[in-house]
């Protein structure tokens, strides 16, 4: 875990649906969704299945591992709370299991994102109760 | 499908200043581009019956159309707000045709301004900045609204071979055509050497690839087509129309590169009975650069990745085979967030009217502008035209 960033960064309005994967990313696990029905993986969690609308989704962790579908470089921050990290980088990673999810991409001269990259998942705390998902490009 | 094909036509349009307008209050540009389209029409506003406007950032009423119908003193028998977002600009034209097609109304006002360069405070300008993600699952990235679309921007690069050259190849085409227009608030040449040479916002995209911050508003009165046949000027049908939804936020794109502008598309064409090959001068949405390559091919007026080249052989400029973004767009004409591509649809008006000035597209009969909402989610295309008759 990296240390504890300024508490003015956005945190996300934890719902009853979304319990389970904050509190995975507290304990440091990415949790995802699969559907018992079809075998299918999702992200965001919801409460049926995207593929064949069956409502018998389970949480599973995933393996952390992915790659860098697109990627942009942050140049002007989106307020005074990220502008310490910029150039920051935002970016879309496809799960080993399929889904996508968007995220920052840590630990690596910005320049040096490419699609297709290999990263790895890691957590950053962002308050006592919130650590979020992150990445970091696989050596 | 039970074609609206001709059953409607836009008869008044009009545009308020734009650009920095802080003498005037967003309800004060919504009611005077309502009050210039009625009387472009010919019309008085005693026979306005229907009511279309989208909420103000800089001045929100919690029920803003009937705010509008109360200060102009109307009392129409169909007044909505639409939601938010570009695409539901031309989303409303099409519901407010239903509407008069329907029989529920006969005359319909849609106006939209807001005030989003002089009239923000700090903390309003700060929720327009954050409210474009998901709130659990991409704001606490610190992505900016250029950010979301330089995902996009990156993967069609890579997907397709695009470069940066291709997409400052818009943003000078519009600025062409934005000299053209007395009111476009930006009208001093630029080549695509100071588009590459602007700052970078979040790369690929630099200062001149993004769209403008303005204030504004502008109007345009619809009405049934035996109404419209009486009124001033030449009616402009509305041909056909057709929608696309595709996502809400861009970590869930069924594609970062091929849009639901290829269903909207299909489906205003189809009601048109029209091509792309019929189409004389498209308006499509330019929030930022990359956009109108991918639209102009998800449309059908190029193949996937030849955008770039299509605009740097001059087709998208005026007496091209397909001129863009007349009047200048978004990147060059104004921005004012939810109304901006009303402008797109009054220019299309004063286009098809033959009343575009030194920047009259010669013989348009036949136009296509197309607005897309969100990060490239929901889009609508409109088809309008000078024959309302059967189709082609």
């Amino acid at each position: 875990m990296t240390e504890l960033v300024a508490a003015t960064k956005a945190l996300p309005p934890i719902t009853p649906e979304s319990q389970p994967y904050w509190d995975g990313c507290s304990e440091g696990q990415l949790l995802i969704q699969r559907c018992e029905a079809c075998g299918a993986y999702q992200f965001y969690p919801r409460l049926m299945c995207t593929s064949c609308g069956n409502e018998s989704v389970v949480w599973v962790k995933s393996s952390g591992q992915g790659k860098v579908k697109s990627y942009t470089i942050i140049r002007r921050a989106v307020s005074q709370a990220y502008e310490p990290d910029v150039p920051y980088v935002v970016a879309l990673i496809e799960l080993a299991e399929g889904p996508i999810m968007m995220s920052n991409i840590i630990s690596v001269d910005a320049e040096m994102v490419y699609i297709g990259q290999p990263v790895s998942v890691e957590f950053e705390k962002y308050s006592e109760e919130i650590s979020v998902p992150i990445f970091r490009p696989v050596v | 499908m039970d074609s609206m094909r001709g059953k409607v036509a836009i008869v008044g349009a009009a545009d308020t200043a734009v650009g920095k307008i802080p003498e005037m209050s967003p309800t004060q540009l919504c009611i005077q581009a309502a009050n210039r389209a009625i009387a472009d029409a010919g019309l008085s506003k005693d026979e306005i019956d229907g009511l279309v406007t989208c909420n103000s950032m800089a001045e929100p009423h919690m029920y803003h159309a009937e705010a509008m119908a109360e200060y102009l003193q109307i009392f129409p028998k169909y007044c909505v707000s639409a939601g938010a977002g570009g695409g539901t600009t031309f989303a409303v034209l099409y519901q407010a045709a239903l509407a008069i097609e329907a029989g529920i109304c006969e005359t319909v006002v849609i106006s939209m301004a807001d005030s989003l360069r002089t009239g923000l405070s700090r903390e309003q300008a700060m929720v327009m900045q954050s409210s474009s993600g998901h709130p659990q699952y991409e704001t606490p990235y610190g992505s900016t609204v250029p950010g979301y679309y330089a995902l996009i921007a990156q993967a069609y690069m890579h997907e397709f071979g695009a470069t940066p050259e291709d997409f400052a190849e818009v943003a000078v085409v519009c600025r062409n055509h934005a000299a053209l227009h007395p009111n476009a608030q930006m009208r001093d040449l630029i080549t695509v050497e100071e588009v590459l040479n602007s700052r970078l916002i979040a790369d690929p995209l630099r200062l001149l690839d993004c769209s403008l911050v303005s204030d504004g508003g502008a109007a345009v009165v619809l009405t049934s087509a035996d109404r419209a046949k009486g009124l001033k000027h030449q009616p402009v049908y509305l041909l056909g129309a057709g929608e696309g939804h595709g996502h809400e936020h861009i970590s869930q794109a069924r594609s970062l590169t091929v849009s639901s502008a290829t269903e909207s598309g299909k489906r205003a064409f189809q009601m048109a009975g029209m091509q792309p090959i019929d189409i004389d001068l498209a308006q499509v949405y330019d929030c930022f650069t990359p956009v109108v390559l991918i639209e102009l091919e998800d449309l059908g007026f190029c193949s996937k990745g030849e955008a770039g080249a299509f605009l740097r052989d001059g087709k998208g400029s005026i007496g091209g085979i397909l001129p863009i973004n007349t009047h200048g767009g978004l990147l060059s004409h104004s921005h004012p967030g939810n109304p901006g591509s009303m402008f797109a649809l009054t220019e299309t008006v004063y286009q098809l009217r033959a009343d575009a000035g030194n920047r009259q597209v010669k013989g348009a009969q036949n136009a296509l502008v197309h607005a897309q909402g969100g990060i490239l989610s929901s889009h609508c295309t409109v088809i309008l035209g000078l024959d309302g008759g059967a189709s082609l």
